[in-house]
């Protein structure tokens, strides 16, 4: 039984996949994310130098053979530091975006089909959070709580996670109305198992997409940390925070924002192109509506 | 109609209410106060208890709401946690310069946005159209502070056009931060103009593929006509909001452009206060920014209220 429902479900997955490198914006945003994601896996292995070595020999050097990108203000090879800046946001956004996906997303579908004035206390609640805009809560939370891995995993997931509420509520609320959760109630479901096997298998698709769009989003918000030295912390490499170390020295060495620039946005923009073929391939793209 | 607008109006003053509950208590529950934050490790005994006494934090916290909140409503937000200084005193400065660096922004991006995003949209799927969405593409999605160094990399270091930092002080007179700023009101324009552009585009393809657009048509009304006079007035009404969550957004979301050009408005205040641990400054900052996207986001709501009469006969779907 169990054989015989997983089947159709990974031939599904495999079929979007497949539909979705077909579209040119997926092939690219897939490749993107693929290249960057075992450049992460592997690159601690392949990096030609010691990330935190320093060799005040060649300080702020130019590109050469044995530095591709060249060296940084304290004469560390910047090809190594820009193959492993991604490390530490990949694995922080890795695990935040899934966990703010389903509690969000969770919260959300059991308001929809909840309603009442529960709903409508929390929807007022969401409101008041999302009245922060930008990273805005997660710098009044890193004020207290200081920065570092362990507090922005949860920070993330969570603040991330309160306007999924709002998605998933109303992904939720257009499939409440329909016949088939009439009729799972007559036949005397429990909610939960109407959220599990009525509501949840209609709103995956719009989650899986918002969810590609927040990880990108989470990633914009932890560089942007990151490179205002509220992220990860030196000598650890991170793309934001080699911007904002090498942008002082950018009209002697403007190398050293180059790499982490292009390595970062590559990747978001290859989360956001990906994240559109997945739209269209799902069929989702009609009233997407920009957010800031 | 005025029952609409009165709820949107209360549903207003719930979401701030709230935020300033929200912000309250999360200082509240937080472990240390503002003393502790500043004394650091000083922070016991007599000492501490005098920075509490000086600060009112020895009052029950029911009172000391009611007096933050109370002081923030008539614009007085206490004094700074470090330099006894009125907040309201500094903030006033940063909030005008932040609204100059939007005011610069928007007088330029609105308009052009709305043009490019007209454009892309009637010339849907032409090298016109690629060349606008791809370049949105890339200005929503690269980080704010790539965008900036890129813009001061070109023009500030490579064609030496413009200075790459503001060093003008908070309080000079507004006309000194030109040609400072204009970098940063660049970046910020581009942002915006991604934004706006893309919602301008997708409405102005469905206006145009409406029913009335083809009556139009097919009644002989020359195509310009019907483009200013039937489908821009109809395409602008979605934009609106779009409009409205960018200039929130401006107003208190440009942190990070402000700490790269080192433009000293309300982003970077709040950085600086992060930094000192200030407390009772963050919590001003958030209030304002809260304040502020609010009624922006109000503002919008009414205005679409007023200019689409189809919005007025039923309820309102929430966005």
């Amino acid at each position: 039984m169990s054989a015989a429902t997983t089947t159709p479900r990974r031939s599904r997955a495999l079929n979007t996949l497949r539909d979705m490198v077909a579209r040119p914006s997926g092939a690219i945003g897939l490749t993107l994310v693929t290249l960057h994601l075992v450049m992460a896996l592997i690159s601690p292995w392949i990096a030609p130098f010691d990330y935190k070595e320093m060799n005040s020999a060649v300080i702020l050097g130019g590109p050469t053979a044995e530095h591709l990108l060249g060296t940084d203000h304290l004469g560390r090879d910047v090809f190594t530091r820009v193959l492993l800046g991604g490390r530490e946001a990949l694995v922080v956004t890795g695990i935040a975006t899934p966990i703010a996906m389903l509690w969000g997303g969770m919260l959300g579908v059991l308001l929809g089909l909840r309603g009442g004035w529960i709903d409508e206390a929390m929807m007022r609640l969401v409101d008041a959070f999302l009245a922060l805009p930008g990273i805005l809560p997660l710098l009044v939370l890193i004020t207290v709580f200081g920065s570092g891995n362990e507090v922005l995993t949860p920070t993330l997931a969570f603040f991330f996670g309160i306007p999924v509420i709002r998605v998933a509520r109303a992904a939720a609320h257009e499939v409440v109305a329909r016949d088939f959760i009439s009729a799972a109630r007559a036949r005397g479901h429990s909610p939960l198992s109407i959220v599990r096997h009525e509501i949840l298998p209609n709103v995956t698709d719009t989650l899986l997409v918002e969810g590609a769009m927040r990880w990108s989003w989470m990633l914009l918000g932890f560089s942007a940390l990151s490179f205002l030295g509220f992220g990860v912390a030196p000598p650890m490499a991170d793309w934001g925070l080699m911007v904002s170390d090498a942008r002082v020295y950018m009209s002697l060495a403007p190398w050293g924002v180059l790499g982490p620039m292009i390595a970062l946005s590559s990747l978001i923009i290859g989360i956001n192109l990906s994240a559109d073929a997945l739209a269209k391939t799902l069929g989702l793209d009609q009233g997407r509506k920009a957010v800031v | 109609m005025i029952q609409l607008l009165l709820r949107r109006l209360a549903l207003g003053f719930i979401t701030v209410w709230l935020v300033s509950v929200i912000i309250f208590l999360g200082v509240e529950a937080l472990p240390g106060d503002a003393c502790t934050a500043v004394l650091e490790r000083d922070a016991h005994g007599e000492a501490l208890a005098k920075c509490r006494a000086d600060m009112g934090l020895d009052a029950p916290a029911l009172t000391r709401y009611v007096d933050w909140a109370g002081g923030a409503i008539m614009g007085d937000f206490g004094v700074s946690a470090n330099g006894q200084e009125r907040i309201s005193e500094i903030v006033g400065y940063r909030v005008r310069n932040s609204l100059l660096l939007a005011a610069g922004a928007l007088s330029v991006g609105i308009p052009l946005s709305i043009f490019l995003g007209a454009m892309a949209g009637l010339w849907r799927d032409t090298w016109v159209d690629i060349l606008f969405s791809t370049g949105a593409i890339f200005a929503m999605t690269i980080p704010e502070f790539v965008a900036a160094t890129i813009l001061i990399l070109i023009f500030a270091i490579w064609l030496g056009w413009v200075p790459a930092i503001v060093l003008t002080p908070a309080d000079a007179p507004p006309l000194e931060f030109f040609p400072e700023f204009v970098l940063a009101a660049v970046v910020l324009t581009m942002i915006m103009i991604a934004h706006i552009m893309r919602m301008v585009r997708s409405s102005v393809i469905e206006v145009m593929a409406s029913d009335y657009v083809q009556m139009a048509t097919l009644k002989g009304v020359p195509y310009w006509q019907i483009v200013f006079r039937h489908a821009l007035p109809n395409a602008l009404l979605p934009a609106i909001n779009v409009i409205a969550l960018t200039v929130a957004w401006l107003l208190g979301g440009v942190v990070v452009v402000e700490v790269v050009f080192n433009y000293p408005g309300l982003g970077r205040l709040l950085i600086d206060a992060i930094s000192d641990r200030d407390l009772p400054v963050v919590q001003a900052i958030t209030m304002i920014v809260a304040a502020t996207y609010v009624g922006v986001n109000l503002v919008a709501d009414i205005l679409g209220l007023i200019l689409n009469p189809r919005l007025r006969s039923h309820h309102m779907r929430r966005g």
